[in-house]
């Protein structure tokens, strides 16, 4: 059967693979049935690794099988000391920079085609080849000492000579060698864990250094290894490791294990020790090496910053093309001169006599010419701009308003060189959950058996967070920013009954300090901030729980109820990863005690209690106590609550329906047994929920509580809310669960099996004694729908979708009882499929789906995941700043609707669009009507806009080649897209789709490894470093920690790096172009024979020393418009959008203007100096110092900014020109001939007529740009300029200003658009959905407000 | 520590040593680093470039009238002596194109000046059409050798080449400016009243720029004997004499000979003019030449006819911002009104818009 089973599987992965190459197999490729074993050895050579022991029986074979594994040392220096030099020149000569320089030097070393000496020409190749080595020097040497640091690090591993573990360090760690860890420890290189300490054979890591998460990960030993239990002897360690071969997969990792008796144990990443992850709670751990150094999976994960050429680059780019095509046209038109000229000359006594032909003259000319103007390439332009971008980095990274203080993070810039992009964003993709939400999951609602608990007071406990933390703010606003905040802030807005709240704690402990569980660590623990912690129970939820412990007998039927309410909290206790610790020991797991110490009671206890209803409960025994297992806080309550008010009451009142909560409608088949349900004194769970929201009673140390580490946040907020139950989770080891439940005390439960959480199946299983605990996103599994639990449900489901619409995030419960044969039976498929190294997902998947089927439906629970703050603000400014926002998110419809409509991305006004259908043609017809609806819309007045919500198999029809045109219309006319239900792969096509159809760009932001693949495609990609780890980090470009700091990051920074680098880069050609054609008028007056007036170090310098540092600074520090301005009017940032700072048009304009600043500068002091005794160097030198003081000045002009940096810039930069021209005008006897400038200078600068020609040159040159900035400033000002005016004004003013501002702005938008700053209290609708949605159904449905 | 290497280390974040783990990563307010350093933020409208307009009107049109001044004072006369035409009295000697002829040709050129010439007068010869600024040209000396030194005396950089030897003899000075040195001698006759020649004494020293004469160009060797100081090098091809046979005065001889230093200083453009003689003012009571009848004479040797050149001399004195040139004081005055002119066009545009834009901030 399982051979089968496998061939089959086999089979089916054979086809595939074959096929997609295009050819059909012979059947010898296919497993015959003699045995998977021969298969497996085939296989071996190519895509496995086997490590044996090192030391072990099979010296001889270790040393063939371990030839090809590498040793644990790293080097990730990319040089050693001897080959720094010829290896570094070869990385640098990559750049095409570089190359042209190079090229530049050859050609001067040609005689006939030489220009300048020959060591001049090198300066440039040789500042910049200097620089950049020295830079990666000094990074090298950085690497190079952090590898010897890490190398050198101690590990205890196995000597075979000593026979015992001795020190060693970690370079010297082989694949194959024991290595013993301790706690704290780190771990050397991936390694198996063979052995632990603990009696369960589990060690803790603490992944942190890998990917950032701070919870503990519970690594397991191999199982049924032989020599379990005494530390193991890595002699007669016989087993062979076969696993596969080195890869960057962090989460998988596939094996198997053959022991000497053949059998085998398969290996999953649950065995594995991660290089550079630490030991936590374990005291020694021993693991053998399989893969060491850079074969680990942390060094393959180890990639380097991401390039990326930006928008404005590419811009760049082209008018570099265009000033390589000016440089040929003038080097051309010279040669031709040239060749003329010299046709003309006969025998002249000024030209040296030679052979060559004028034409051939002309020829050597042209590449003479290519020297003297090589300045027109602003080759080092490139280095400019690197350095300007590391500059803006240096201060996005160093914006104290990035700063998170409760994660102690800024903002990382991992993309170095895409800073501009930021400025010219169109399209946002966005995640939903934990970026625009908290993914701080709070519980928030339930449903059990088909009855609603709406949990009113938790909903107010939610919103009491929300204001306090509006006070807190509030006072700590000075006047201006209060003003903004009163501009900015909206009322929380609850939207259709939700709660969602729009702030939230910013800091873990602010304004409720003393509510913070462990004040040691106080962010050590993910997913346990106060918030997420406080459930208010339901009192219905809570007297039907009491029933439990209540003495007093229950009737039949509701006693079915009270069984499905204890299976849903057991669900909710035991279903999940957690792992339990206590604070005043941060690291060490509460264990679950021996269980034959204690008495326990098992599910089957209980079980047995509920068929057995009738008898009393066992109130009397008393809870085990160990010292080991700590008592919950609530559990002392508990028991003290019990001792005064839950003593066998003798005058029971009856519950009074109805009283404090309503039940909408709800008919459940409870209720008429509700009536009878027997109530306790509610004053004692009053008393509980109150001090379980504040704090304990004085005196009572605090240290008992229970600390709950999760992996999800989902499953932190179900715990917590269970706890709050009373249902409390204790303790947790490889086998059992410790729980503890109302009435009945601590009891452990045996863990069967674990089928964790995977975004296929969207669920996890748990098997427990003999049943299965299930969570699931759908209730899917859940057949059974007979009779009551067909009611179930029904009413579930109907309570699924009203908590999907108030934006919950729902999860139902289902359980499962297991016949023990039948586990068996699934057992043996489960582990077949454990130890198959190909195909495991596959049959994971399969065997998973086996059991998960037949499931009872408990209930479900609905999850608040609240907004981040500021999150509408942001949504609101980045649609006022003209960028178009669409929500990319897994989820269901209902909730991204709503969250959409809470963050603002839907308005009242907005008409809704929905897109569902279930074929392709239906696809085609729908867009087309929807695109008519739109079209019909925009003429209609009423409607502000059109908001497309689309499902995930829509999308799949959509993206189709034939369709996306369509669809790409539709969505480009709606403001807002909202897809829903899509998948990773899903997302990042649609980016990619936007990008490349609509040639515009895009920023992605995700927070999770689903938004990994989106973010890699968009131009910018934005990680949020949230609870989910860092995977999206580190695919991304630059991380945050919020999604409010996206509006700073764009609308600010954007904006500003945009229009520095934008004007810089003009500013450089602007440069470039008016020096060099000095040198080009020049020639016409020197017989176009390629002369310079100017000596030729000065002429090399002037780009690389006199004026090279005032455009950088300019690049970094200038400022259009002030950061308050640009955060309060989103406007500014479409100057971006449209490239406006560095339009084609501009490029020509500032070509042309330097143009005539470069006649100006030649011509003035050429008619000065005309007919005169002047000598070439002397005629330079005017022309010289004029260029410079009008490039400085024309900077001051374009500036918007200027502070005392620039000041000193500037004036330094005049000073070190003038200072160097006369020293070298003084010392320079002999040197750079044949432009020796001994005493020109000098002489120069000490005649009147120099400093008349400088300064009619500099004015006449700078006139008419000065004079068209003023005309345009006061004519037509751009925005930018309306708002950098208004900066000037004093604060008073400023406010004013800003709200006529707003206020005109709002006007001139067509039917008020944009919301009015004034009354940003925009209600959100009802959203009515239409019953397509639900019923997906190849419908539309559009629906209005 | 390993691990922050692995995964942080390449985003820029520097390992701290000694890793704290538990450190502040928040940035420092500090003004630069949030980038609100004060500033001054020029924002150019009508109204706030205004005083500039009339600041540069009223500052350029005086200078602009001084300059003009200052030019239209300065005396100045120009006589050409290329003798193309055929009635020029040197047409005999243009016709020649050899540097080398033996038999000296001199021409007489009579010219009177109108005005009398009160201070310094400056002698120069000018040359049209030559190309003292052409790349290979320029390239073509050796300052080493120039600058006296003993090898490069012997040995002529490369540069220097095809003017670098002389059948195996080394160059003294080479390359192609010193072979093209201009060789005219012109003298200056005043024609008295009663019709005597009175010759005008021409100081020859104090032409050069003075670090040319005394750091730039030097004799080889401390020899004061220069004869024997540039044993073993020949004179240049087109020269008649040796480079020590300039002049009689030592200090004048040799490479240190101001005539040549001038001419080594190769000219901005092709016309240009090189100071030649200086004709001192002697007292306060007479001008420095006297109005009325003068005799140039010319010892005709530079041949021009092959470039197409002409040579003139001319005679001028000088102000504190050099010889006569009017341009700069005309664009000064010419700026300087056409700023005044656009400070007006200004103001009548700062009423227009300016009030709009201080008041209603957004038009839209």
């Amino acid at each position: 059967m399982e051979r089968i089973h496998w061939v089959r599987h086999r089979w089916q992965q054979l086809v595939a693979t074959e096929s997609g190459r295009g050819r059909y197999s012979a059947p010898a490729a296919l497993p015959t049935k003699s045995s998977p074993v021969l298969h497996n050895t085939q296989q071996l050579t190519g895509k496995r690794r086997t490590v044996i022991a090192r030391h072990g029986p099979y010296q001889h074979e270790y040393h063939s099988i371990s030839k090809g594994c590498q040793g644990n040392g790293i080097r990730t220096t990319k040089y050693s000391l001897l080959s720094f030099i010829p290896m570094n020149l070869f990385q640098q000569f990559h750049r095409v920079a570089n190359l042209y320089f190079l090229f530049l030097v050859m050609l001067n070393w040609i005689p006939v085609v030489e220009a300048f000496q020959k060591e001049i020409t090198m300066i440039p190749l040789v500042v910049v080849l200097i620089v950049i080595a020295i830079k990666d020097a000094l990074e090298d040497y950085r690497r190079y000492r952090f590898d010897q640091k890490v190398n050198n690090n101690i590990a205890t591993v196995y000597s075979g000579k000593q026979q015992m573990y001795v020190d060693q360090c970690w370079q010297d760690v082989h694949v194959g060698d024991f290595v013993r860890l301790s706690c704290n420890e780190i771990i050397p290189a991936d390694m198996l864990l063979l052995y632990s300490s603990d009696p369960h054979g589990v060690c803790y890591i603490e992944t942190a250094n890998l990917d950032g998460e701070t919870n503990l990960k519970q690594r397991q030993v191999v199982r049924d290894l032989p020599q379990q239990g005494s530390e193991l002897t890595p002699e007669n360690f016989h087993s062979y490791i076969e696993c596969e071969n080195p890869n960057n997969d962090l989460s998988r990792f596939r094996g198997y294990m053959e022991y000497p008796s053949k059998a085998r144990v398969g290996l999953h990443n649950n065995n594995l020790l991660l290089r550079s992850c630490t030991i936590r709670n374990t005291e020694t751990v021993i693991g053998i090496v399989v893969y060491a150094g850079h074969e680990t999976k942390a060094m393959k994960n180890n990639s380097g910053p991401r390039y990326k050429r930006s928008k404005l680059e590419r811009r760049l780019n082209v008018d570099v093309l265009w000033s390589v095509v000016l440089l040929v046209i003038m080097c051309l038109t010279a040669a031709i001169g040239h060749g003329l000229w010299l046709r003309n000359q006969k025998e002249a006594s000024f030209l040296i006599p030679d052979t060559t032909s004028p034409a051939l003259s002309g020829f050597y000319l042209f590449w003479t010419m290519i020297i003297v103007l090589q300045v027109l390439i602003p080759i080092s332009l490139y280095v400019s701009i690197e350095i300007v971008k590391l500059g803006q980095i240096f201060f996005i990274q160093n914006d104290i308003d990035f700063y998170n203080e409760y994660l102690d993070s800024r903002i990382q810039c991992r993309a170095l060189n895409i800073t501009e992009d930021l400025g010219q964003i169109q399209y946002v993709f966005s995640d939903k959950t934990g970026t625009l939400t908290e993914n701080k999951m709070v519980f928030r609602r339930c449903t059990i058996a088909g009855v609603e608990y709406p949990h009113e007071e938790n909903a107010r406990r939610l919103e009491v967070y929300e204001q306090e933390e509006d006070e807190a703010k509030g006072r700590s606003h000075t006047l201006k920013s209060r003003a903004s905040a009163k501009s900015l802030s909206c009322k929380s807005l609850s939207c259709n009954r939700s709660s969602v709240s729009l702030h939230t704690l910013t800091g873990h402990s602010e304004g409720e300090g003393e509510e913070s569980p462990s004040p040691i660590l106080p962010r050590h623990s993910a997913f346990s901030s106060p918030m997420e912690k406080d459930v208010v129970p339901d009192p219905l939820l809570v007297q039907k729980l009491n029933c439990l412990s209540s003495p007093l007998f229950l009737l039949r039927d509701a006693s079915m109820e009270l069984t499905y309410i204890v299976d849903f909290f057991m669900a909710l206790a035991i279903c999940n990863t957690v792992v339990v610790s206590s604070p005043n020991q941060p690291r060490h797991v509460v264990q679950v005690p021996e269980v034959s110490c204690t008495p326990l009671k098992s599910l089957e206890d209980i079980k047995m209690l509920f068929q057995r209803f009738g008898l009393p409960r066992f109130s009397t025994l008393s809870p085990p106590h160990t010292t080991k297992s700590p008592r919950s806080f609530t559990r002392r309550l508990f028991a003290r609550g019990k001792a005064a008010s839950f003593t066998p009451s003798p005058s029971p009142t009856p519950t009074k329906r109805g009283q404090p909560h309503e039940e909408e409608g709800e008919h459940g088949s409870w209720k008429g047994e509700e009536d009878k349900m027997l109530h306790l004194n509610p004053g004692a769970w009053s008393g509980l929920e109150n001090s379980n929201g504040a704090q304990g009673p004085p005196g009572e140390p605090r240290a008992d509580e229970l600390i709950y580490e999760a992996e999800s946040p989902d499953e932190a907020a179900l715990v917590h809310m269970a706890r709050a139950y009373r249902c409390t989770l204790q303790g947790r080891s490889l086998e059992r669960l410790l729980v503890e439940l109302p009435g009945m005390g601590s009891m452990a439960v045996r863990l069967l099996h674990i089928l964790p959480f995977d975004s296929t199946r969207k669920r996890m299983s748990v098997g427990a004694d003999s049943v299965i605990m299930d969570l699931a996103e759908s209730p899917k599994g859940a057949e059974q729908s007979d009779g009551r639990q067909g009611h179930i449900r029904e009413q579930t489901q109907k309570h699924l979708d009203n908590y999907a619409r108030e934006g919950l995030r729902t999860l139902c419960i289902a359980k499962k009882v297991l016949e023990e044969e039948e586990y068996e039976v699934w057992l043996k498929r489960q582990a077949f499929a454990e130890t198959s190294i190909e195909n495991r997902e596959e049959l994971l998947l399969e065997s998973a789906q086996r059991l998960e089927t037949n499931l009872t439906l408990l209930g479900a629970t609905g999850i608040v995941d609240r907004l981040q703050e500021e999150v509408p603000e942001t949504i609101e400014a980045l649609q006022r700043a003209g960028v178009k926002v669409w929500v990319l998110t897994g989820d269901k419809q209902e909730t991204a609707i709503n969250i959409a409509c809470a963050c603002k991305l839907l308005r009242s006004t907005d008409q809704l669009l929905t897109a569902n259908c279930g074929s392709k043609e239906a696809c085609k017809a729908l867009l087309l009507e929807l695109r008519a609806e739109v079209e019909s819309g925009e003429a209609a007045e009423g409607t502000s806009g059109f908001t497309l919500v689309v499902d995930g198999r829509t999308l799949d029809f959509a993206l189709q080649e034939d369709l996306k045109g369509d669809f790409l219309e539709l969505s480009r006319r709606c403001r807002a897209v909202i897809c829903c239900r899509s998948t990773p792969l899903q997302k990042s096509q649609v980016v990619r789709l936007v990008r490349d159809q609509l040639r515009v760009m895009t920023l992605a932001i995700g927070d999770g490894a689903n938004d990994v693949s989106m973010i890699q495609v968009a131009d910018v990609g934005i990680g949020i470093s949230g609870q989910e780890g860092m995977q999206a980090v580190m695919s991304s470009d630059f991380a945050i920690s919020r999604f409010k700091h996206l509006r700073k990051l764009l609308l600010v920074h954007g904006h500003w790096c945009y229009t520095r680098l934008a004007n810089m880069i003009l500013y450089f050609f602007y440069k470039n172009v008016m020096y060099v054609n000095l040198l080009f008028w020049y020639q016409f007056f020197c017989g176009f024979s390629g002369s310079v007036m100017t000596n030729s170090w000065v002429l090399i310098f002037f780009n690389l020393l006199f004026t090279s540092a005032p455009p950088l600074l300019y690049g970094i520090l200038d400022k259009d418009v002030s950061a308050d301005t640009l955060i309060k009017l989103p406007e500014l940032y479409k100057s971006g959008q449209y490239s406006k700072a560095y339009l084609p048009s501009t490029f020509w304009l500032t070509m042309l203007d330097a143009l005539y600043q470069s006649l100006v500068c030649f011509f003035v002091p050429y008619l000065a100096y005309a007919g005169s005794d002047v000598d070439m160097l002397s005629f330079g030198s005017p022309i010289n110092a004029s260029a410079l003081l009008i490039i400085l000045l024309h900077q001051v002009i374009e500036s918007h900014t200027l502070t005392w940096l620039h000041a000193l810039v500037l004036v330094g930069s005049a000073l070190f020109y003038f200072s160097f021209t006369l020293v070298f005008s003084v010392v320079c006897v002999t040197c750079s001939p044949p432009t020796n400038p001994l005493g020109v200078d000098k002489l120069q600068m000490s005649q009147p007529l120099f400093y008349g020609v400088c300064a009619l040159t500099t004015v006449l040159a700078l006139l008419p740009r000065f004079l068209f900035h003023a005309l345009r400033n006061s004519i037509s000002p751009s925005d930018t300029l309306k708002a950098a005016l208004m900066d000037q004004f004093n604060p008073d003013d400023y406010c004013r200003k800003m709200q006529r501002w707003n206020q005109t702005q709002a006007q001139s938008k067509a039917r008020g658009l944009v919301i009015n700053v004034e009354d940003s209290d925009i209600k959100i609708p009802d959203f009515i959905l239409p019953k397509e949605l639900k019923e997906c159904s190849a419908a539309t449905g559009s629906v209005l407000s | 520590m390993a691990s922050s290497y692995n995964a942080k280390e390449e985003d820029g974040h520097v390992a701290v040593p000694g890793g704290g783990t538990i450190q502040n990563k928040k940035p420092d307010n500090t003004a630069f680093k949030q980038q609100r350093l004060p500033a001054w933020q020029p924002i150019l409208t009508a109204g706030t470039v205004l005083p500039a307009f009339f600041v540069i009107g009223l500052i350029f049109i005086p200078i602009g009238i001084g300059l003009y001044v200052t030019s239209n004072n300065i005396k100045e006369f120009e006589i050409d002596y290329t003798g193309t035409d055929m009635s020029s009295p040197c047409f005999n000697c243009s016709q020649s194109f050899s540097w080398n002829s033996t038999r000296p040709c001199t021409c007489a050129l009579p010219f009177s000046l109108e005005q009398p010439f009160e201070s310094n007068v400056f002698m120069y010869y000018g040359l049209s059409n030559f190309y003292q600024n052409h790349r290979r040209y320029v390239k073509s000396r050796d300052d080493s050798q120039l600058n006296g030194d003993t090898t490069s005396l012997m040995n002529p950089s490369k540069e220097c080449e095809p003017y670098a030897r002389n059948e195996k003899m080394p160059i003294a000075p080479c390359g192609a400016i010193a072979n093209s040195m201009f060789n005219d001698t012109l003298d200056l006759y005043y024609i008295d009243p009663n019709g005597t020649r009175i010759q005008i004494p021409l100081m020859k020293k104090g032409i050069a720029w003075w670090t040319d004469k005394h750091v730039k160009f030097r004799n080889p060797g401390g020899n004061p004997n220069l004869t024997s100081a540039f044993q073993g090098t020949t004179k240049p091809i087109n020269w008649r004499k040796p480079v020590y046979e300039l002049d009689t005065d030592a200090e004048n001889n040799g490479f240190i000979n101001e005539d040549f230093i001038v001419w080594m200083r190769t000219a901005a453009l092709p016309t240009f003019r090189k100071l030649y003689r200086i004709i001192q003012k002697k007292n306060n009571m007479t001008p420095t030449l006297p109005r009325g009848n003068y005799t140039l004479e010319v010892t005709y040797n530079y041949p021009v006819r092959s470039f197409e050149g002409r040579k003139r001399v001319i005679l001028s004195t000088i102000s504190w911002m050099g010889g006569k040139n009017p341009f700069l004081g005309i664009a000064y005055i010419t700026v300087g009104s056409v700023c005044f002119f656009l400070g007006v066009v200004l103001l009548i545009i700062h009423h227009k818009y300016g009030s709009r834009n201080n008041t209603a901030d957004i038009p839209n």
